[in-house]
């Protein structure tokens, strides 16, 4: 079953087509990739996705309500989290408090309950630190939870952006391109944390440069090439696949 | 000093309280006293003012405006001028409510804007509302105010024009705010506001409803202000137009400056230094210089100067303010940092260069 379906997608910036009659859909519990060269409009997609843009034609379901036009705070709500190709953490905020801010749209303080912190605001600020704690510790951040965000390491930005985009209990993860600026060493633990998110139930679809990495975690892979889907499929299928290494490598002379 | 800041800060709350309590039977002065009562006023603006510009990063430079909104709301519904005579009590509700909706008024089409843009959008706003009030003149006098205002009445003691009722009432106010603040500060709405401030795109992704979210900070700080006038406009029992300049907006900026935004404390220590600046320590030079044989100078017209000169050094000597919040801190000294990187590179490139 589906739990994200794009269907006939088009993006039109002006004169420019960034995302062309797209068709693509992301099975629940999977790990998926939208691969592709620089400038293709796999980050369109995501902000399509998560409402920053509202597609020029075309419609994007989730669990089967369909979600193009809605604002972005809403399209969160339903349970979409994203993290950003380039790091968007609140610099100035420590860990904790960046994954507690993740937790918004579960919370239910309202705006007497955070002026005159009610009983109920309390415990609702308890619970929310307790469970943030957790998944700090689920991304390896632990020691970092007082440190300010923009204080951490490349690496550790990068998972506490997931952290963040967890805390808000998502059904779909949208990864853009985490494991960019990473070591080997942290790929490698990057691409067990996103192998144990998705063994939490949440559907992971993902961008990404790294064809290791890719090729490794995802179970379907699509390519863009200015905008248009070229292929999909396993990831064996799209290493082989001509039209994919064409667009990566240009057409033998 | 290392026993007080282990303290817990509900009991240095208590603390500090209990001995404002008491401070006007140690020094009875009803000049220090009127003096604690002004200031109490212009703390109360400070506390509203951080939380648009401190917490949620919309930079404000037309506060004044509802500082007057508030002060005229109490003119015009406890006063002869209409003969309405709303009970003081009543108004410490009614005004935070009147000046709260303006503040959404102004917020919204503001919404888009950001930085420069916003802090000139707000600027007019502070120089229409003071223009208004001039203009109306069948409803407010004109420039010349309005004035015969009521004092307040609690049960049957009335306030008239005694000091000592104002200071309690002042520090009630103020009390009410502090412990407002320091809730919003750690709760959902006040982590929403610096998400905003941080990075509104990212505060959006969180589900933060970024609209809602900067409308309630402009409420929020804008009820402030409806407190601080129905104080000051009792106190003084008169208002005019000319109480609310642009001076008013700059003079409360200037203590969250001074004492360091974003920090509840820095704030409350900034205007009061500010205000006693204005009230004692210029005057005091006036008096000194007299002494001296210098009959002509006077040191209260060189008050907007020594803003100027305050404002100029802080930003050069300590840019985050006297008592800074952490996260002001990190966030200066980290651009500092950056400016020196990048001059060095520079130097390096220069160097290379043939």
């Amino acid at each position: 079953m589906s739990i994200l379906a794009i269907k006939h997608v088009t993006q039109r910036f002006g004169g420019l087509v960034a995302v062309r009659d797209l068709e693509f859909e992301v099975d629940a519990g999977s790990i998926v990739a939208m691969i592709g060269p620089n400038g293709a409009g796999k980050s369109t997609v995501f902000n399509l996705i998560t409402g920053i843009y509202k597609p020029s034609e075309g419609q994007i379901e989730f669990n089967g309500t369909q979600i193009q036009g809605r604002s972005t705070s809403a399209i969160a709500a339903l349970g979409i989290a994203r993290t950003f190709q380039n790091i968007r953490l609140f610099a100035f905020m420590s860990a904790l408090d960046n994954v507690m801010t993740g937790r918004h749209t579960r919370m239910h303080a309202t705006l007497a309950d955070s002026m005159l912190n009610t009983p109920r605001a309390r415990k609702e600020e308890s619970r929310v630190r307790e469970r943030s704690h957790e998944l700090l510790k689920f991304c390896g951040l632990d020691e970092h939870a007082n440190s300010y965000a923009a204080n951490l390491a490349y690496g550790p930005q990068r998972r506490l952006e997931i952290a963040r985009a967890l805390a808000s209990d998502p059904k779909l993860l949208l990864l853009d391109e985490p494991a960019a600026g990473m070591n080997p060493n942290e790929k490698n633990d990057l691409t067990g944390l996103i192998r144990r998110i998705r063994d939490t139930g949440v559907t992971v679809f993902l961008i990404e440069h790294d064809m290791a990495l890719v090729m490794q975690i995802s179970e379907r892979i699509a390519v863009l090439d200015y905008g248009e889907k070229i292929a999909e499929g396993l990831p064996d299928a799209i290493r082989s696949n001509e039209r994919v290494i064409e667009a990566y490598l240009g057409k033998p002379a | 000093m290392k026993f007080w800041t282990a303290l817990d800060p509900r009991l240095k709350g208590i603390v500090v309280l209990g001995l404002l309590v008491f401070f006007p039977f140690i020094d009875p002065n009803a000049a220090h006293l009127n003096f604690l009562a002004d200031a109490a006023t212009f703390v109360l603006l400070a506390l509203g003012l951080n939380i648009v510009v401190g917490f949620a990063g919309l930079l404000d430079l037309g506060y004044a405006a509802f500082f007057a909104i508030g002060s005229y709301s109490y003119a015009m519904l406890a006063s002869p001028q209409f003969n309405l005579h709303v009970p003081f009590w009543v108004m410490l509700l009614l005004a935070p409510a009147i000046t709260a909706i303006f503040g959404i008024l102004l917020g919204a089409p503001t919404l888009r804007l950001r930085g420069d843009y916003l802090a000139i959008v707000t600027l007019g706003f502070g120089e229409i509302v003071p223009q208004t009030f001039l203009n109306l003149s069948q409803w407010t006098n004109g420039p010349n105010g309005i004035s015969a205002l009521d004092q307040p009445v609690l049960f049957n003691y009335k306030f008239g024009l005694q000091t000592l009722p104002y200071y309690f009432v002042g520090l009630f106010l103020l009390a009410v705010a502090i412990i407002v603040v320091h809730n919003l500060q750690d709760s959902r709405l006040g982590r929403s506001w610096m998400a905003i401030r941080e990075d509104e795109l990212a505060a959006a992704h969180m589900g933060i409803n970024t609209t809602k979210a900067k409308l309630s900070a402009f409420a929020l700080g804008a009820s402030f202000s409806g407190l601080a006038g129905v104080a000051y406009a009792s106190k003084l029992s008169l208002v005019s137009p000319d109480n609310f300049q642009f001076n008013v907006s700059i003079f409360v900026l200037s203590m969250l400056v001074l004492g360091g935004m974003g920090n509840i404390y820095g704030v409350i220590i900034g205007s009061l230094l500010l205000s006693s600046l204005e009230r004692f320590i210029l005057p005091q030079a006036t008096i000194f210089a007299h002494n001296l044989g210098f009959m002509s100078l006077d040191f209260s017209n060189f008050r907007f100067m020594m803003y100027g000169i305050i404002l100029v050094a802080i930003m050069l000597f300590r840019p985050e303010g006297l008592f800074p919040s952490r996260q002001r801190k990190a966030e200066l000294h980290v651009a500092q940092l950056d400016a020196a990187l990048a001059s060095q590179e520079q130097s390096l490139y220069n160097e290379a260069a043939p």
